[in-house]
C-alpha cells in the first residue's frame, strides 16, 4: 500500500514537472531574437512546425539523428572514447535495468513467460546491469574528480547525479546480499511456496542446502553438513525452489556482499535491515524519478530532445517564435558535460583572467538560472556580459556540443541582449566585435552603436574634464604625481619629431584629429614623458589605433607606439569595467 | 618539410576556403601539415585588454609546437604578429616568461621561445622557393593584373616580424608574379585594410578600407590577393556591405594567395572554395592560360 502511494505520487510529481519544464520552453525568454512574442503565439508557432516536419520527409533525418547521436552518441566518441564508454555504460545499464528489473512486471513479464526476477537469464542480468552501471560512475567519478579533465566544473547538479545513481545502484547490490543472507526471508518463502514444514526433516534438509551453497546464513544449522542431508535438501529444492531460483552465485555482485556481510548477516536480519535497504532501494528510486525534470538527470529527456530537434531545424530560416523557443529548451538541453569548455578557443584567456563565464560550459549554467529568474548580483552580470563577449566566435563549441546545441547563434542573440542594458562592456572595444561588424547594422536586435558609445565614454573616464579644463594642468611632482622612473617604457626616448603622427592613417583619415582624437600620437608620448598617464589613457586616439605599427616602424627613437598605446587600452579596459581577474579560477557554485 | 599548422578561430569559422585552398597547394609542393587538436586563439583579439592574456595565449599554442618538435606555420598574419610579439617581450621579460610558464605547467606544457614562427608566404618563398613554384605552375595566369596587399602585421614591426623590407617588400609580389599574374603599382599598397577596427568603430575602418580600393583601382588592378583572413574578410564581405551602400566605385574582389596559386596549378575551383568568398571572383578563371 505505500509502496503504491510512493509510486504514484512520485510518477505525478514526475509528470508534473516535466510538464512545468516544457511549458517553460514556451515563456522563458533567453537572447534578443523573438524577446517580445508571447508564449502562447510560441507554442502555437512550435506546433505548427512540429506539424510542417511530420508532414516534411525529414522523418528520416530524424532517425538518423535518433541512431547515430542519441543511439551510438557519436559525437561523444569523436571528443573522447572515454566518456564514450562511460556513458554508454551508464545509459544502457540503467535503461535495461529500467526494463527488465524495474519495469519486470510490465515489460519482461509480458515478453518472456517465464520471468521470474530470481531465475536466469534475469537474475544474472539484473546484477550484471547494475554491475555495468558501476562501472560507468566509477569512470564518471575518476575523470570528474581523480583525472580532473581541464576546465569541467562539477556543481550541485553533477554531483547529485552520481550520488543518486550511486546510492540506487549500490543499495540494490546490499539488498540483494541482504536477501541471500536473510533467514527470515528464507522462512518465508519456504512458507509460500514449499510444501515443507518447519520441524521437518527436509526443511532441515533444505536450509542445510541454502547454508553450504547458496549464501544462507542460519542461526538453526551450520557447516559441516551430512552428505545425505544435502541431497534430501536438494531434492527438495529442485521441487519447489530451483523452478524460480538460479543459485545465488549467478549475482556476482549480491552474493560479493552475501559472503562479506555473512559473520554479521544474522544481526542485521534481526533489525530488519532487509527491509530496511529495500525501502532506501525504492524510495531512492522513486525520489530519482520524482527529481527528474528539476535535476541533472532531466537530460535523458531533454538531450534527446534538443538532439532532434537541432537534427530537423534550419537555423538560417527558423522564425524569431520558434528560435526562442528553440534556445530555451537548449538551455535544459546541455547537461554540463564540458566538452565545449574543454575545447573552447578562450581557454587561454580564461586561465589568465579567472572568469568562469568565459568558458561556454559555465555560461550555459548561469544562462539557464538567469532565464528561470534567479536573481543575478550586478557583478555576476558583468562578468557574464565580458564572458559572453571574450568569444573569439570560432563556433568549435558548437562542433562538438553533444547534445547538437546551436551555440554559436545562441551567444550571438545571448551578447544582443547582454549589450541592450545600460552597463558598459569594455571587451566591445576589440577584435572580439569583429563577428558584430561583420554582421552589421542590420542585423542586431537592438540599434548597433550604443554598445560602443558606451565603452567608448566608460573608457574616457575624466579625460573630457582634464582637456577642457581652462586651468593649466598641474605638474607639480608629489601628491599622487612621480617622475617616471628611468625604465618606465620607451616613450621616455620620444623628442617630439611628430614622425608617428605623420605617417598615422587614423590622423589622416580625419579633419580635424586632434577634436576627434582627444590626443595624437605624438601628444600621448608627451603625455606620459609628464606623468600624465591616467589623461592620456582616456583620449580616443587609442580605441582609433588600427595597430598597423607605421608609427613604431618609423619612430627615429625607437619608442614602441603602438606597444605603448596598447598598454593605454589595458589600462582604461579595466577603467571601464573590464572583469578583473581575482586569483585562480573559482568552482561554479 | 613539416609543419604545425595554426588556422586560428576566423578561419575555420569564415574564411574555410583559406584553410582548403591552403591545404590543397601546401599539400602538392611537399610541405607536411600536422594539426595540433589542443590549439587555442593566439591572444590577438584580447590584447586590447589583457597582456597576460594575450602571451599566455600566445605561448600555449607555442608550446603545443614545441611540444610536438614543429616550428609553426601560420595562415593568418594577425597570429604570425602576435605570435613574433608574444615571443619578443617574453624574451626581454624573463619574469613574466616564468609567470607564463607557470601556468602553463598546469596543462603540462612549457615554453622554451625556441620554436620559429612562420607565416606561409615566408615559406613558399624560403622554404619551397620560386623555382619550385614556378614549376609547379601548369595553367599560369595571363595578363592579371593584381593589387598585391601585404597588410600590416607581418611587415611591421620589421625588426620583430622580420617577414620582409618594411618599405619595399618583394616576397608577397614575387610570388604572386610566380602565377603568371601582373603585381601592379599602387601608392597604399603598404596600408592596413582597416579590419581591426570593424565592429567597434566602421565608418573609420571603411574610410581606410575605401582608400585601399581607390588606389587598387587608379593602379589598374582587376583583383587584391590577401593572405590573411583579417584582411579578406574586410576586402570581400565588408567590401560587399559598403558595395551595396555605394560607397565606392566599381568592386576589386579579393582572392586568398593560395586559391591564387591552386588555380596556377591546375587545381578546380571547387577544391580552393572559389565559391565561398562572398563577392564573385569566378571570372579570373578567364584569365588562366
Amino acid at each position: 500500500m505505500a509502496f503504491t502511494v510512493s509510486l504514484y505520487v512520485a510518477v505525478f510529481v514526475f509528470l508534473a514537472g516535466l510538464v512545468y519544464r516544457i511549458s517553460r520552453w514556451f515563456t522563458r525568454k533567453v537572447g534578443a531574437t523573438g524577446r517580445d512574442i508571447p508564449p502562447w503565439a510560441r507554442f502555437r508557432e512550435a506546433l505548427s512546425e512540429i506539424g510542417r516536419v511530420i508532414a516534411s520527409r525529414k522523418i528520416f533525418v530524424l532517425i538518423n539523428a535518433f541512431v547515430l547521436e542519441i543511439l551510438f552518441q557519436r559525437k561523444i566518441l569523436k571528443e573522447s572514447p572515454l566518456r564514450w564508454v562511460m556513458h554508454l555504460l551508464i545509459y544502457y545499464g540503467f535503461i535495461l535495468l529500467l526494463l527488465m528489473h524495474a519495469l519486470g512486471g510490465l515489460v519482461s513479464a509480458n515478453l518472456f513467460t517465464d520471468y521470474f526476477s530470481t531465475a536466469n537469464p534475469f537474475f544474472f542480468l539484473r546484477d550484471f546491469f547494475g554491475l555495468v552501471v558501476t562501472a560507468g560512475l566509477a569512470i564518471a567519478v575518476y575523470r570528474r574528480f581523480i583525472l580532473k579533465v581541464p576546465r569541467m566544473h562539477s556543481n550541485q547538479r553533477d554531483v547529485y547525479g552520481i550520488v543518486i545513481l550511486a546510492v540506487i545502484m549500490l543499495s540494490g547490490f546490499f539488498l540483494t546480499g541482504l536477501k541471500i543472507t536473510s533467514h527470515s526471508v528464507f522462512n518465508r518463502m519456504v512458507q509460500d511456496f514449499s510444501i515443507v514444514s518447519e520441524g521437518e526433516e527436509e526443511y532441515e534438509a533444505l536450509e542445510s542446502l541454502w547454508v553450504k551453497e547458496f549464501g544462507l546464513v542460519s542461526p538453526n544449522v551450520e557447516p559441516p553438513f551430512d552428505e545425505a542431508l544435502i541431497e534430501i535438501g536438494r531434492e527438495v529444492h529442485d521441487m519447489d525452489c530451483a523452478f524460480c531460483h538460479a543459485p545465488a552465485q549467478w549475482s556476482p555482485g549480491g552474493f560479493a556482499v552475501a559472503k562479506s556481510i555473512s559473520s554479521f548477516a544474522g544481526a542485521l536480519d534481526r533489525a530488519g535491515v532487509t527491509g530496511f535497504m529495500w525501502w532506501v532501494h525504492v524510495l531512492a528510486c522513486l525520489v530519482g524519478l520524482a527529481y527528474v525534470p528539476f535535476s541533472k538527470m532531466s537530460h535523458i529527456i531533454f538531450t534527446p530532445v534538443g538532439i532532434l530537434v537541432s537534427a530537423v531545424t534550419d537555423r538560417s530560416s527558423a522564425s524569431a517564435a520558434n528560435t526562442a523557443t528553440i534556445q530555451a529548451l537548449e538551455l535544459d538541453a546541455c547537461m554540463h558535460c564540458s566538452t565545449c569548455s574543454l575545447r573552447c578557443s578562450a581557454a587561454t584567456v580564461y586561465e589568465a583572467r579567472g572568469n568562469d563565464y568565459i568558458l561556454p560550459g559555465e555560461k550555459m549554467q548561469i544562462l539557464r538560472d538567469v532565464a528561470d529568474g534567479r536573481p543575478i548580483g550586478e557583478k555576476e552580470m558583468a562578468a557574464l556580459a565580458e564572458g559572453v563577449y571574450l568569444c573569439t566566435n570560432c563556433d568549435r563549441c558548437t562542433v562538438v556540443c553533444p547534445a547538437g546545441i546551436y551555440l554559436k547563434d545562441l551567444w550571438v542573440d545571448v551578447r544582443d541582449e547582454l549589450l541592450h542594458r545600460p552597463v558598459p562592456v569594455a571587451a566591445v572595444l576589440s577584435p572580439y566585435s569583429l563577428l558584430r561588424g561583420l554582421r552589421g547594422e542590420g542585423r542586431t536586435a537592438y540599434d548597433y552603436l550604443p554598445p560602443i558609445e558606451r565603452a567608448w565614454t566608460a573608457a574616457a573616464g575624466g579625460f573630457d574634464a582634464a582637456i577642457d579644463s581652462d586651468e593649466p594642468l598641474d605638474l607639480t611632482l608629489g601628491e599622487g604625481r612621480e617622475r617616471p622612473p628611468e625604465d618606465a617604457g620607451s616613450f621616455a626616448y620620444c623628442f617630439g619629431c611628430r614622425t608617428c603622427t605623420t605617417v598615422c592613417p587614423v590622423v589622416a583619415a580625419y579633419d580635424d584629429p586632434g577634436d576627434v582624437l582627444g590626443l595624437l600620437p605624438h601628444q600621448i608620448m608627451c603625455a606620459m614623458g609628464l606623468g600624465l598617464t591616467e589623461v592620456a589613457s582616456g583620449a580616443r586616439m587609442i580605441w582609433d589605433c588600427v595597430t598597423c605599427y607605421q608609427c613604431q616602424e618609423h619612430c627615429p627613437q625607437k619608442v614602441c607606439v603602438t606597444d605603448v598605446l596598447y598598454d593605454l587600452k589595458n589600462m582604461a579596459a579595466e577603467r571601464a569595467g573590464a572583469v578583473s581577474s581575482g586569483g585562480p579560477p573559482a568552482e561554479a557554485a | 618539410m613539416k609543419y604545425a599548422l595554426f588556422l586560428g578561430c576566423n578561419i575555420p569559422a569564415r574564411v574555410v576556403q583559406y584553410e582548403k585552398s591552403a591545404r590543397a597547394v601546401l599539400g602538392l609542393l611537399g610541405v607536411d601539415l600536422l594539426d595540433i587538436k589542443e590549439f587555442a586563439c593566439c591572444g590577438y583579439p584580447v590584447r586590447n585588454l589583457d597582456r597576460t592574456a594575450f602571451l599566455l595565449s600566445a605561448a600555449h599554442n607555442m608550446a603545443l609546437a614545441e611540444q610536438a618538435g614543429l616550428d609553426l606555420l601560420v595562415l593568418c598574419k594577425c597570429g604570425f604578429g602576435t605570435f613574433k610579439e608574444a615571443q619578443h617581450q617574453l624574451f626581454q621579460e624573463p619574469e613574466m616568461k616564468e609567470k607564463i610558464n607557470g601556468k602553463l605547467a598546469a596543462e603540462g606544457l612549457r615554453y622554451s621561445g625556441e620554436v620559429k614562427v612562420k607565416h606561409m608566404l615566408s615559406v613558399l618563398y624560403h622554404d619551397v622557393g620560386l623555382e619550385k613554384i614556378k614549376e609547379s605552375v601548369t595553367k599560369g595566369f595571363k595578363a592579371l593584373p593584381i593589387a598585391v596587399h601585404y597588410g600590416c602585421h607581418a611587415l611591421r614591426p620589421s625588426a620583430i616580424t622580420q617577414f620582409d623590407d618594411p618599405v619595399a617588400p618583394v616576397i608577397f609580389d614575387q610570388l604572386v608574379e610566380a602565377t603568371g599574374a601582373d603585381s601592379v603599382e599602387w601608392s597604399a599598397r603598404l596600408d592596413c585594410c582597416g579590419a581591426p577596427l570593424t565592429g567597434i568603430n566602421d565608418s573609420l575602418s571603411r574610410k581606410l578600407t575605401a582608400r585601399k580600393l581607390m588606389s587598387a583601382r587608379e593602379g589598374g588592378a582587376r583583383f587584391l590577393c590577401t593572405s590573411c583572413p583579417f584582411c579578406h574578410v574586410q576586402f570581400d564581405t565588408v567590401q560587399e556591405h559598403m558595395e551595396s551602400k555605394n560607397d565606392g566605385g566599381r568592386p576589386i574582389p579579393a582572392i586568398l594567395y593560395s586559391q591564387l596559386l591552386g588555380l596556377a596549378m591546375g587545381l578546380p575551383g571547387e577544391g580552393l572554395g572559389l565559391a565561398e568568398n562572398q563577392l564573385d571572383i569566378s571570372e579570373i578563371t578567364s584569365y588562366l592560360s
